[in-house]
């Protein structure tokens, strides 16, 4: 297997991740385009990490597994709590504060 | 450049007897100890239920004061610092015994801060005690973190519980939004920043900083290292407000709870400013010819935007984050010329941050004190505010003359460093961005005086002098700000300049 490849589906990946964040409006996708840049960081590490020979890739990406999970519960139960008092996860939407 | 992976490159990976690591206990102590507090607030809330609410603020505000004891010891014994645990991965020195004390009192002036606001509105105070120091301790964790693992997950640790700090009043749709553009703009950040994390580990082949500055010094593979940094310093952009990733901080400093707000625009950003100082000058330490230029641009379109947006707000909280962002970019301001001394470029950095983070949470006292009478954020209801509490005016003049940086109060010093450290290197960039600050040094003046003549000319809005009720845990908050501000400008400039002096710390 080449590094290269899975470096390229990485950036792929991010890419596609940072063009979901940037144009998306529901809460939920949002979230859903930044777990695709986390995930993408994690086959970087776990790719390089083979290839250096190096396990600190992998426990790398574990943590980002498990603070990524922390994040998305935060993240969804802010979510939920939009949904709740305004019947809408349109993130355009939420425009009170501006100026 | 092409490269193999061999075939089941797992099983190659040498299987090294596993060496328990010998643990510094001492130096880690401060952060045990705020651990235990953290768990003590945690059980006597569960235990305790409704009989204990009252007692939860004052526990919390001991609890961050109870770590400063090993944080005086490990000072006093100064001969041994720095101490480094875990292969150098968590290291504590002058630079982080700094930064600790100062997560530490801050956090103990935003619980005094805190305190009457938590329990007068219907809000879940005990938790908030809880996350607040469980942030505390993400901070504290950040200042000895020189491993990109631990970087991290101290900022994580910080900012998970910001966001829910941030959306705290549940039923309030101005909390709930400042929540969720928190959440989403920080965790996207957070992305952003991993992804460059992960191409600095790629090409180094480890996590530590000091590695990764090895593996830079070399010189091989300066693409991506260069695209690596351009990532980091993105991602950290986010975190420290800088212009132009900073367009969630005044959303969320108006619609977060205000004591909450002090926090963010102190502790958490100082949190963000120490990560950066840390990678910057320790990782990147062989590359300012990369990370310079991009930190003069950021440091200059901080400062400007910043202070032309804040000169037409009317609400006084906004005009304090945009003033925040615009304080930002001053701090940045000596990464654009680290390159020929990091550390003198961090010592500034770090006086910067003392001075405003005592100076910054006054302001917010003061604002926090006179909206439990005018219950209003507007600039205009501090009117008349001479009339009816002549200290509290004083006090907050004292805190607008150091956010302007007029002597003898502690931010001139504080600008005064970042100018030091700009001109001494003899770099034109350096000099072009001196006057850039200076400039807008001018145009900040312009607005912060403008509170002062609202609140020492202008009658108050609706006539109303009757007195302002100041608590004590207010006051005591008000009080300690105001003697830091006011010595770190005049008396305690040389402790000052001796407690920043990292050059046996960093490079």
């Amino acid at each position: 297997m080449w590094l290269n490849q899975f470096l390229f589906f990485a950036a792929i990946l991010f890419c596609i991740g940072v063009y979901g964040v940037l144009t998306r409006k529901n809460g939920v996708l949002v979230l859903m385009s930044i777990e695709l840049i986390l995930n993408a960081v994690n086959i970087n590490l776990v790719a390089f990490g083979a290839y250096n020979q190096d396990i600190a890739g992998q426990v790398f990406a574990l943590f980002i597994i498990a603070v990524a999970a922390a994040e998305v519960g935060v993240g969804l139960a802010i979510v939920l709590l939009i949904y709740r008092n305004r019947r809408s996860i349109n993130v355009a939407e939420a425009d009170l504060l501006k100026g | 450049m092409i490269h193999l992976v061999a075939g089941g490159a797992l099983a190659q990976i040498e299987q090294a007897p596993f060496d328990r690591p010998v643990i510094d206990w001492h130096a880690v102590a401060p952060e045990l100890l705020l651990l235990a507090v953290g768990a003590l607030i945690t059980i006597v809330d569960l235990v305790g239920l409704e009989r204990v609410r009252r007692i939860i603020p004052t526990l919390t505000g001991l609890g961050l004061l109870i770590p400063m004891i090993p944080l005086l010891t490990l000072w006093d014994q100064s001969e041994d610092l720095p101490r480094s645990l875990f292969d150098d991965a968590y290291v504590v020195d002058r630079y982080s015994l700094v930064l600790k004390g100062l997560f530490l009192l801050s956090g103990y002036v935003i619980v005094l801060l805190s305190t009457n606001y938590m329990s007068e509105g219907d809000y879940y105070d005990s938790e908030y005690y809880q996350l607040i120091s469980a942030s505390i301790l993400g901070m504290v964790v950040m200042s000895s973190a020189r491993d990109l693992v631990s970087i991290f997950v101290a900022l994580e640790l910080v900012s998970i519980t910001a966001y829910l700090l941030a959306a705290w009043r549940k039923r309030d749709l101005k909390s709930n939004e400042a929540g969720l553009k928190y959440m989403l703009m920080g965790v996207f950040a957070s992305a952003i920043l991993l992804y460059g994390m992960s191409l600095l580990y790629g090409v180094s082949g480890s996590t530590k900083l000091s590695d990764i500055a090895t593996a830079m010094a070399t010189g091989e593979s300066k693409p991506i290292f260069t695209l690596a940094m351009v990532f980091t310093v993105i991602g950290f952009g986010f975190k420290v407000s800088a212009v132009p990733f900073h367009t969630w901080a005044p959303d969320t400093y108006e619609g977060a709870p205000t004591p909450l707000t002090a926090f963010l625009a102190v502790a958490s950003k100082a949190a963000g400013f120490v990560a950066l100082v840390s990678v910057v000058t320790v990782a990147f330490a062989s590359q300012p010819d990369v990370v310079e230029p991009l930190m003069w641009v950021l440091a200059a379109a901080t400062m400007t935007v910043g202070n032309l947006i804040a000169i037409r707000q009317t609400n006084i909280v906004r005009m304090l984050a945009y003033s925040g962002v615009a304080q930002a970019g001053y701090m940045l301001a000596p990464l654009a010329v680290y390159g020929d001394k990091p550390a003198r470029a961090a010592s500034a950095i770090v006086t910067y941050l003392v001075v405003y983070a005592a100076m910054n949470l006054g302001a917010f006292a003061v604002v926090i004190i006179a909206a439990r009478k005018t219950r209003s954020g507007e600039i205009s209801s501090f009117g008349g505010l001479f009339h009816y509490a002549p200290g509290l005016t004083l006090a907050m003049t004292v805190f607008l003359f150091s956010l302007a940086g007029i002597p003898p109060v502690g931010g001139w010093w504080a600008k005064f460093e970042v100018f030091r450290v700009l001109t001494t290197g003899g770099s034109s960039a350096g000099i072009a961005l001196a006057v850039v600050a200076a400039v807008n040094s001018v145009i900040a003046a312009f607005y912060y005086l403008a509170i002062a003549k609202q609140m020492w000319f202008m009658p108050a809005p609706d006539g109303d002098h009757s007195p302002v009720v100041v608590p004590p845990a207010l006051m005591a908050a008000l009080v300690l700000t105001l003697l830091v501000t006011l010595v770190t400008g005049s008396v305690l400039i040389g402790p000052l300049a001796d407690m920043t002096d990292f050059s046996a710390a960093l490079p």
